[in-house]
């Protein structure tokens, strides 16, 4: 198991939410205040490069015109982190290709950053959330479609060596594509894809690239990684390795039950901020029509995201970990059975309010008390024996999962 | 209740609905971006001494966009071969909103099949300066933020929560097709403004005096575009005219093509 620290980099600091209509797009930039935001960067900072001297990797995205992410550019944060940190693996999950112009210019970026890290770069790529479009002035139907030609585009600009090659596809266009520098690693970094379906998970398995997956949860996450081991076994004619999958949750290891309980709370203000009106969390054509219509009627917020939600019941779902290392360590391995078995764990373990002491303490029970038993459940993996213990476990019912999006793709 | 028929037209691998209504000189209708309009009240006062020919854009009630539709452009050309297909002479051609910049572009290649030119609260063109908001945005207006700026009257509007599940559904998949035929850029083409000198067939822009969606103003420097139009506003109206004061548009219609 390969642990990633993740933290979206929140500016919390804001005005009664019944005040705003959404803390996405639209909230003003009056509210940020230009000194907070330079603590906060340097304390986020200071957090990833906490993760790479305990020996976690680290993982960071961005998010454009929120005060959920404060990172509108998650290259440059990554470009520090290269020169900062040592030892960690640095993923990028990712580059909204569907929403940025040229992915000429993401492939470079990423390729300076694998250069300067020595090789450290693992590269995501996303359609991203529905409020993102309207920052990008994209219009989203058909983004999943425009991603696959974004990454074909990168693909071969990081592993053509020869000079310029010719692009002129149905969104992008380079007639002379030839990057310097060229990635450190060969033929290119690890690729990694969000899927949020059996349909889109087969679609990454097919390129063998690592699927990755945010709070699923025990209602969603079968479909999704049977679809992947499945369309892998197809493609490839082979067991997936188990480091093809990756699954995001949220992750508070406290010295007591209470503490990791306590900051847990706190970890649940990702989801319960989410304010988004549906003009920007449906924005036309990045749901299927079904979807929309039940946004539309106001039984779904669009968000893929609760924005009313306890801890109990995110715990239930399996989108949080939370308590001692003890009790952290039976709830992912519980998860990881049902699911039959991920080799990657991306841990939000900093949300909101939360404090660099509190951040800190949990990473470092997480990464001395749990981790290793985690490597330990990893290391024994076997395809066939996995599938058995999956099959001893009885699908998971009586979750309610109309609250949550049907395709939550970051 | 004036006589009807509908049919389907295939154009290339691209099938249209099409419906025929009355009897009488043609009036091509093409709709806005809120779907047909061939069931509304102003439509059956007109039928009665017209042909109201209404077809369906692709991607519209329930109909699929076709996989090699990218934008306005592809609905342009799709409407010149219906239109040859359909062999109109001395129609009338009327379009509503986004309809109505479909109908502007047709009539700049050739008006060679068409008698005169109606545009109701029509898009466009854009007539003022990059950071004017000449054209509200639709797509990112609150739902009470799109009434308002839709409609004089609000009670006329429809309401989503008294809307079957099918119905809510076709109203998802319209604003695709509106996204994908106005998304970027916003509801124009930059070139129109400079191709409409080319209408030379009598126009009238009828308005909604409401309409927040394009002001009066914008429907006032449309028609300064367009040779020898002229523009009716109809009062107590907002974007949807036709609907608001259905008697009083089909007289200020009827009364121009008549004419």
């Amino acid at each position: 198991m390969r642990a990633w620290f993740f933290t979206e980099d929140a500016y919390p600091y804001l005005p009664d939410a019944d005040s705003y209509e959404s803390i996405r797009v639209s909230l003003p930039n009056k509210h940020f205040d230009p000194e907070t935001g330079a603590d906060l960067y340097n304390m986020y900072l200071d957090m990833w490069c906490a993760a790479d001297e305990m020996g976690l990797n680290i993982m960071n995205n961005e998010h454009h015109q929120t005060a959920t992410c404060m990172v509108p550019a998650a290259p440059i944060m990554l470009g520090i982190l290269a020169r900062e940190t040592k030892k960690a693996r640095l993923l990028i999950l990712g580059n909204p290709v569907s929403n940025r112009s040229q992915p000429v210019r993401v492939a470079e970026e990423m390729a300076l950053i694998d250069v300067l890290s020595r090789g450290r770069l693992e590269c995501g790529f996303v359609r991203g959330v529905p409020y993102e479009t309207a920052p990008a002035n994209v219009f989203p139907y058909r983004g999943t479609e425009k991603l696959w030609e974004a990454h074909d585009l990168i693909i071969k600009a990081w592993s053509h060596h020869e000079g310029p090659f010719n692009f002129e596809g149905r969104w992008f266009h380079a007639r002379q594509v030839n990057i310097w520098p060229r990635p450190f690693q060969q033929p290119h970094p690890p690729v990694w894809i969000t899927m949020g379906s059996a349909g889109s998970a087969a679609q990454v398995a097919q390129r063998g690239h690592v699927g990755a997956v945010f709070l699923a949860g025990y209602p969603k996450i079968r479909g999704i990684f049977d679809g992947y081991r499945q369309a892998y076994s197809d493609t490839h004619g082979k067991d997936m390795p188990i480091d093809r999958l990756a699954y995001c949750a949220l992750i508070s290891v406290g010295r007591t039950e209470k503490e990791g309980l306590d900051v847990a709370e706190k970890l649940l203000w990702y989801m319960t901020s989410n304010k988004v009106p549906p003009q920007f969390s449906n924005p036309p054509g990045y749901h299927a029509p079904a979807m929309a219509a039940t946004i539309m009627r106001g039984n779904n917020s669009g968000t893929g995201l609760p924005t009313a939600t306890t801890l109990t019941e995110q715990m239930a779902r399996g989108n949080v970990f939370a308590g001692t290392p003890d009790q952290v360590y039976g709830q992912i391995k519980n998860f990881y059975e049902y699911c039959g078995g991920f080799g990657n764990l991306m841990m939000m373990s900093q949300a909101g309010f939360m404090t660099f002491e509190e951040t800190l303490t949990s990473m470092k029970l997480f990464s001395e008390e749990v981790y290793p038993r985690l490597k330990e459940l990893t290391a024994g993996y076997d395809p066939g024996e996995m599938q058995e213990i999956r099959a001893s476990l009885p699908d998971v019912e009586n979750i309610d999962v109309s609250a949550l999006g049907s395709e939550f793709v970051r | 209740m004036t006589s009807e028929t509908s049919s389907m037209v295939s154009l290339r691998g691209v099938d249209m609905p099409l419906i025929r209504r009355g009897s009488g000189p043609p009036v091509l209708v093409l709709h806005g971006g809120d779907g047909p309009v061939d069931h509304l009240p102003f439509a059956e006062r007109i039928s009665g001494s017209f042909e109201l020919l209404h077809p369906t854009h692709p991607g519209f009630d329930g109909t699929p966009i076709p996989e090699h539709f990218d934008g306005l452009q592809d609905l342009i050309f799709l409407y010149l071969d219906l239109i040859d297909s359909l062999d109109l002479q001395d129609a009338i051609l009327v379009g509503f909103s986004m309809g109505g910049w479909l109908a502007s572009e047709i009539a700049v290649m050739s008006t060679g099949r068409f008698s005169k030119l109606v545009l109701v609260d029509s898009v466009g063109i854009k007539p003022g300066g990059p950071f004017d908001r000449d054209i509200a945005d639709v797509f990112a207006l609150s739902v009470e933020e799109l009434l308002q700026a839709t409609w004089h009257d609000r009670s006329l509007a429809p309401l989503h929560g008294q809307m079957t599940d099918a119905e809510l559904q076709i109203i998802a998949s319209d604003k695709i097709a509106h996204g994908l035929y106005t998304w970027e850029p916003y509801m124009h083409n930059p070139k129109l403004r400079y191709r409409l000198h080319r209408i030379d067939i009598p126009t009238l822009l009828i308005w909604g005096e409401n309409d927040g969606i394009v002001k009066t103003e914008y429907g006032a420097a449309l028609r300064d575009l367009i040779p020898g139009a002229r523009m009716s506003v109809i009062p107590e109206a907002g974007h949807h005219p036709h609907i608001e004061q259905p008697g009083e548009f089909a007289a200020r219609f009827l009364d121009f093509v008549s004419g």
